[in-house]
């Protein structure tokens, strides 16, 4: 099989960075996917490029299937074009759980960047992963951070209540509304609208625009504010998003939105940045390790005592708990090489 | 990993704006295992080109419809080449007379799908022509 390290032209990891650096947009595809199917290249890539970002503003937008999402990324990208900013967008859409294929179609949207050398847009299959991004969206979005792109979307799959994942893959997430989508008690349950630093109520020209925007003000901001210590105590406190209303498709509201952001950007740079970027360190951390500790545990050494307590599992011989443990320590017992 | 699927892009390039085929392509072939990219209609050689790059394909297939295949195909075929793209697998789908398919081969298009091709047969020839790109 064919990969990026016998790439005629390009070289290996090393050259494949060093033309990304360059500016060189097909060795940056090619890193995104060696990153999207884990390759050598992609760890020796990222152990480079890694320390090289962080200075991007990484941007996630979330919300339901068919709010606008890929029309407003499109939008926000003519904007902080106008503003002299590059972008990087990673539009990720589902993986059928049944053949593995996907239908990539956020591009249709975003075709009018197309001749634009400073925007860079890739579609993302989901792979199977759960929570809204594929497993690797996190990683792509550093590579290019470390390409030096100013500005990076982060578009989730169609999302409902729980894909919250979204917020610890970006400094700021957004998460997309469409107008007359459900009542007070949906802006209160807890959830995805937990995590959006803004709320955005797209398809601003349709009837009932301004009253979702209101509804959602009146329940999201009824919270106990952040400086409330009575309130809250050393408990985890909610955010306190700001409600704007976007019209994506004419880019009414839009650059008020990136100006929202900018506002976001500034405020978290300073003050919550060290536990915020903690928090996403973890996240990232956590799942490379599940993944790892996936992967071993189908490793040869491996296979027959993973098949051997998931069997039991599901003949109800053994509950998932006490298999888990089993499994931790068969870990334990085979190291590695 | 190791049988990650095959990324193809499914695009229309010019100006007739029937894509009901093309659309039942790209769902086919999300049917077969593939990850398909969709680009929509009124695609220029350039976008074409660009996607292609930009989503690292392993495949580009095109839906012309038009009659303007003879300019369309070579130039967006010509433009993957100077993009370094040429090891990409082209292939052509819609109304192509037989006696242009011989002029399409030779500007760099592996396959020339005429109406009644299944997606199976599609499906299988890309399988086994395509390059896995790492």
């Amino acid at each position: 099989m064919g990969s990026p390290d016998n790439n005629p032209g390009i070289g290996g990891a090393e050259g494949l960075v060093d033309a990304a650096l360059a500016g060189d947009r097909r060795a940056l595809a090619r890193l995104l996917t060696a990153v999207e199917n884990r390759t050598p290249t992609a760890e020796s890539a990222l152990r480079r490029l890694y320390p090289l970002a962080g200075r991007a503003h990484v941007v996630g937008i979330t919300g339901p299937p068919g709010s606008g999402k890929s029309t407003l990324v499109a939008s926000l990208t003519s904007v902080a074009r106008e503003a002299g900013r590059t972008v990087g967008v990673i539009a990720v859409d589902p993986s059928s759980p049944i053949t593995g294929g996907a239908l990539l179609g956020d591009r249709v949207r975003m075709q009018i960047h197309a001749g634009d050398n400073d925007v860079f847009i890739r579609s993302m299959a989901a792979r199977g992963h759960a929570g809204g991004l594929a497993s690797t969206s996190s990683a792509a979005a550093a590579v290019m951070d470390a390409a030096g792109f100013d500005l990076i979307l982060i578009e989730t799959v169609g999302t409902g209540q729980s894909e919250v994942e979204v917020a610890a893959a970006a400094d700021t997430t957004v998460v997309l509304e469409a107008p007359e989508m459900g009542d007070e008690v949906q802006a209160i349950k807890a959830g995805l609208l937990e995590v959006a630093d803004l709320v955005v109520v797209n398809k601003g020209d349709r009837p009932g625009a301004l009253r979702t925007a209101s509804q959602l003000r009146a329940m999201l901001v009824a919270a106990p504010r952040a400086g409330d210590k009575r309130a809250a105590g050393d408990r985890p406190r909610p955010k306190q998003p700001v409600v704007l209303v976007t019209t994506a498709s004419t880019g009414a509201g839009v650059p008020e939105l990136l100006a929202a952001l900018d506002r976001h950007r500034a405020i978290t740079r300073d003050a919550a940045a060290p536990a915020a970027r903690r928090a996403r360190a973890e996240a990232q951390v956590w799942a490379v390790v599940a993944e790892r500790l996936r992967e071993r545990l189908a490793s040869d050494g491996l296979r027959a005592t993973s098949d051997a307590v998931l069997a039991d599992v599901a003949d109800h011989r053994l509950d998932p708990y006490a298999a888990a443990d089993q499994l931790l320590a068969a870990l334990t017992t085979d190291q590695p090489k | 990993m190791t049988d990650r699927p095959l990324k193809v892009l499914i695009a229309k390039p010019g100006l007739d704006g029937h894509d009901r085929g093309a659309k039942v392509l790209a769902r086919g072939l999300r049917d077969e295992g593939f990850e398909v990219v969709y680009t929509g209609l009124r695609q220029t050689p350039e976008m074409v080109a660009t996607a292609a790059l930009q989503e690292d394909v392993d495949v580009v297939g095109l839906s012309i419809l038009s009659g303007a295949h003879m300019t369309l195909v070579p130039k967006i075929c010509r433009l993957l080449g100077e993009a370094g793209l040429d090891d990409i697998l082209v292939t052509v789908g819609g109304i192509i007379p037989d006696d242009d398919v011989p002029a399409l081969k030779a500007a760099g298009v592996a396959a020339v799908f005429g109406p009644g091709t299944t997606i199976a047969e599609v499906a299988d020839f890309v399988r086994a022509n395509a390059r896995h790109r790492g």
